[in-house]
């Protein structure tokens, strides 16, 4: 799995590095706004909600809910030829930002809006942790 | 200000060959386009003093038209000039800055052009709006959960639309089915096969809840309109197609908690700006031209507009109602399901075409308010024009 790993990868650059650290520990690490309390995903270096750029890097609690997902059965990568069909879903975080990812451990019927998750990671390489979700219902 | 309303219009229309049409790049076709929009209005080049124009996928992935299209053209004393970009909402604002211009003197006939040939022969549609962009950075964990282009994203609101309203597969359907009818009449259609709800079921899924059938078509092509004063319209060829209101929405996605721009498209803020220009309400709509990209982009449209409550687009659209012979006609030619895939000049085109009445066996009845969506991103971006064959 980390030698053959053939799907996309994710690569951090300067402004997510702390996210990618965050994952690499087993932490979800969020933008959070020193001014006016906003949590931000992903990283970008000015709270769009007041401008503020004062930012500091929390960790987040790791649990939300499904907002949407869908069931990807068309191949664009190569890399997912194995995985079809596969989730695709949207997760509100309980600190607001929504985010992309996959769900694990449970089945595509099963899967359902609303449903509550919370975070769990997928080991790439030492480099790289991929925050995914597993459901708590 | 007075009101726009009237004050502007489109007389040329010009719509090349659609589809996989092979052999020439994206500049012929806009060129090819702006030719017969010229000759439809009953004018010449050196009448031609203004241009805009917007670039398909090709603006994105290469090769797409731009502001070359001037020396392409030989235009050497335009007064206007802009490439402009706001996605599938482009079209409609392209007309909406053209007719400021002409009202108040910046130019007397702009033509406004969309051209694309991404496709390729032995090269798969989907292939052709594939994406080789690989960025750094959090932006590219979405390509490592496996989540690529727009039919994965329309896929994602579609899902939310249905889970928070009960909208069901049949009603998406419903819509294919009935779109489809249209371009069955209409000769510039790409897909002029009716098909069935069980075809649509049939179909092969790209992203649940999204099948095939579901999703629009990619097109080689070129549409331009003329847009010039109501006065000088009079005096041309083709019956004017008065622009009497005219708005955008724009409302971005934070992606955070309070927003749901996925079941709540920026259709609302431009009709609050078009409808009142135009003085008009959803009733008075006789005809919809709306971007539909996805069944779902329809649907969501029609509920933003007011057609229907919010949530009841599903039950609103079930009975065929906007098929030939439906109480709401919507997407006369086929739209860019299955007629051409034009971004927002599907729409516009086919909108002055039923606002003359020359729609031929598809050509709906009442055509004295025709309105039309352009819709861009996902749910994103949103312009607006309200034509109509009659002057107030």
């Amino acid at each position: 799995m980390t030698t053959d790993y053939a799907r996309p990868m994710p690569a951090a650059d300067e402004d997510s590095e702390p996210f990618f650290h965050g994952a690499r520990a087993g932490k979800l690490m969020l933008m959070r706004c020193r001014s006016c309390g906003a949590y931000r995903y992903p990283s970008r270096d000015r709270c769009d909600m007041c401008w503020s750029t004062d930012t500091a890097w929390v960790q987040a609690s790791g649990k939300g809910t499904v907002y949407t997902f869908g069931i990807m059965h068309q191949l664009y990568h190569p890399g997912f030829k194995d995985e079809l069909p596969y989730n695709v879903v949207v997760i509100e975080l309980a600190e607001g930002p929504r985010l992309y990812s996959n769900l694990v451990g449970v089945a595509n019927e099963q899967i359902r809006v609303g449903m509550p998750v919370e975070v769990t990671f997928e080991r790439i390489n030492d480099e790289i942790s991929l925050p995914k979700f597993r459901s708590t219902a | 200000m007075d009101s726009m309303k009237g004050k502007a219009a489109i007389t040329g229309l010009g719509i090349t060959d659609m589809g996989r049409i092979y052999g020439h790049d994206a500049n012929w076709f806009a060129g090819e386009a702006v030719r017969l929009a010229v000759e439809d209005a009953g004018l010449t080049k050196d009448d031609v003093d203004g241009l805009l124009i917007n670039a398909g996928i090709q603006g994105i992935t290469g090769g797409g038209i731009g502001l070359a299209l001037q020396n392409y053209l030989g235009f050497n004393n335009l007064r206007l000039l802009n490439h402009m970009n706001a996605a599938g909402s482009t079209a409609a604002q392209m007309v909406q800055y053209a007719s400021f211009a002409v009202v108040n003197g910046l130019a007397n006939y702009v033509a406004c052009v969309f051209a694309d040939a991404p496709l390729q022969a032995n090269k798969s549609a989907g292939a052709a709006y594939g994406s080789a962009r690989r960025p750094a950075g959090m932006i590219s964990l979405t390509s490592a959960y496996g989540l690529y282009g727009a039919n994965s994203s329309y896929a994602l609101a579609a899902r939310r639309h249905m889970a928070q309203y009960g909208t069901t597969q049949d009603q998406l359907g419903q819509i294919a089915v009935s779109t489809r009818l249209w371009a069955t009449m209409n000769p510039k259609a790409q897909m002029r096969e009716a098909i069935s709800l069980e075809d649509y079921h049939n179909s092969r899924w790209i992203m649940e809840p999204l099948h095939l059938l579901d999703c629009c078509l990619v097109s080689n092509g070129g549409v331009c309109v003329i847009v010039t004063t109501a006065e000088r319209a009079r005096d041309l060829k083709q019956p004017p197609a008065y622009v009497w209101g005219m708005g955008q929405g724009h409302h971005g996605n934070p992606m955070r908690a309070g927003f749901e721009p996925e079941t709540h498209s920026a259709a609302t803020i431009a009709r609050e700006s078009a409808f009142r220009m135009a003085g008009i309400t959803t009733d008075d709509v006789d005809v919809c031209e709306l971007y539909d990209c996805y069944t779902y982009t329809t649907l969501v449209t029609l509920e933003d507009y007011g057609f229907c409550k919010k949530g009841e687009g599903g039950p609103f659209v079930e009975d065929g109602k906007l098929g030939p012979g439906g109480a709401l006609p919507t997407n006369t030619g086929g739209g860019q399901l299955s007629g051409y895939y034009m971004w927002g000049m599907t729409p516009v085109s086919e909108a002055v075409i039923q606002t003359r009445g020359q729609g031929g066996e598809r050509q709906a009845p009442r055509h004295d308010v025709v309105l039309v969506s352009g819709n861009g991103g996902v749910l994103n971006y949103h312009g607006c024009l309200v034509l109509s064959p009659n002057l107030a």
